[in-house]
């Protein structure tokens, strides 16, 4: 078998950005296509399914609150261990796959935050409080920022990557620090109800469109991140390029 | 006050605002991207790997 081929076989043939590219042109439409069904059909059992007894129509927006907080967390988790891959093996899409996640994450957490609070204020009678839970998931949101505005302050993705590495697994403390806050901390936040040892203690009126919802945003997670991640990709090939033009410039203006 | 359904308005229409402004972002990128590629290729530069056409290859 020839070297050249585009295949992927082994996991580490994803390592060259070349393969990568061509996975992604293969990937996305049939990602994006499921992400887009299981969108139509849990937007459909979110209209359809009855509200709640106490929370009356309010429940509806737990099915977007929910999959958003949830996909907040696993962004943090993936771009954990893209930091790993960066420190520890020095994979080179690992960097390229930590960055396009960060404002991904940034915009599931800002849903998260602002369909809390549009739901709290009808429920709670408030739209903000400074407890555990509330607090850490905005830490986590500034952080996502904090990581942009890093990527963006250093331009060399060979510098910045191991900065950016080091501060994503300083930050992942805050992943479990999320998860438990409901229960170390007395919050005005009800403890997890679907991720539990004993079984998920909602109703499946409410737990069938929450799931459905929740495979949609995962799915639509990954559609976004594989296509951000090519995005970076040819980012970077431009920038060689450019600079690889400028350098043949300047020694074509010497030899002049 | 809001009625209750204003709420789960409000909060859908943001969600999709969002999501739709995160996909027009991911889509918009990478055709500048490939367009930034493309100039630079009908300039005549480009990568190591690429500098030889496919026929040329041994």
């Amino acid at each position: 078998m020839s070297e050249n081929s585009l295949a992927i076989r082994k996991f580490s043939d994803l390592a060259n950005p070349t393969r990568f590219l061509a996975l992604a042109d293969r990937l996305l439409p049939w990602l994006a296509g499921l992400t887009a069904l299981f969108f139509v059909v849990g937007l459909w059992l979110s209209i359809t399914t009855e509200g709640d007894y106490q929370q009356g129509e309010t429940v509806r927006i737990m099915y977007v609150h929910v999959p958003a907080a949830w996909l907040s967390m696993m962004c943090y988790s993936v771009m954990a261990l893209a930091a790993l891959g960066t420190l520890v093996w020095r994979h080179p899409l690992a960097d390229v796959s930590s960055r396009a996640a960060a404002p991904i994450g940034a915009c599931f957490t800002f849903l998260a935050l602002v369909t809390g609070s549009l739901w709290g204020k009808p429920m709670w009678g408030t739209w903000w409080v400074w407890d555990a839970r509330l607090t850490s998931v905005f830490v986590l949101f500034l952080m996502y920022l904090g990581l942009m505005a890093l990527n963006r302050a250093i331009d060399d993705p060979a510098r910045s990557s191991k900065v950016s590495a080091i501060l994503v697994l300083v930050g992942f403390v805050n992943i479990p620090i999320i998860k438990f806050s409901v229960e170390w901390w007395n919050t005005l936040h009800q403890p997890a109800s679907v991720m539990r040892l004993d079984g998920p203690t909602i109703d499946p009126e409410f737990l069938w469109p929450l799931i459905v919802m929740a495979i949609a945003f995962t799915l639509l997670f990954f559609t976004l991140h594989v296509a951000a991640m090519r995005n970076e990709i040819l980012r970077r090939r431009v920038t060689a390029l450019r600079r690889l033009a400028a350098r043949a410039a300047g020694r074509g203006a010497r030899t002049q | 006050m809001m009625s209750h359904a204003a709420y789960v308005f409000t909060s859908y229409g943001i969600a999709a605002l969002t999501v739709l402004g995160l996909v027009a972002w991911v889509v918009l990128d990478g055709r500048a991207r490939r367009r930034e590629l493309a100039e630079l290729e009908a300039s005549g530069i480009r990568r190591r790997s690429a500098a030889k056409a496919p026929g040329e290859t041994p």
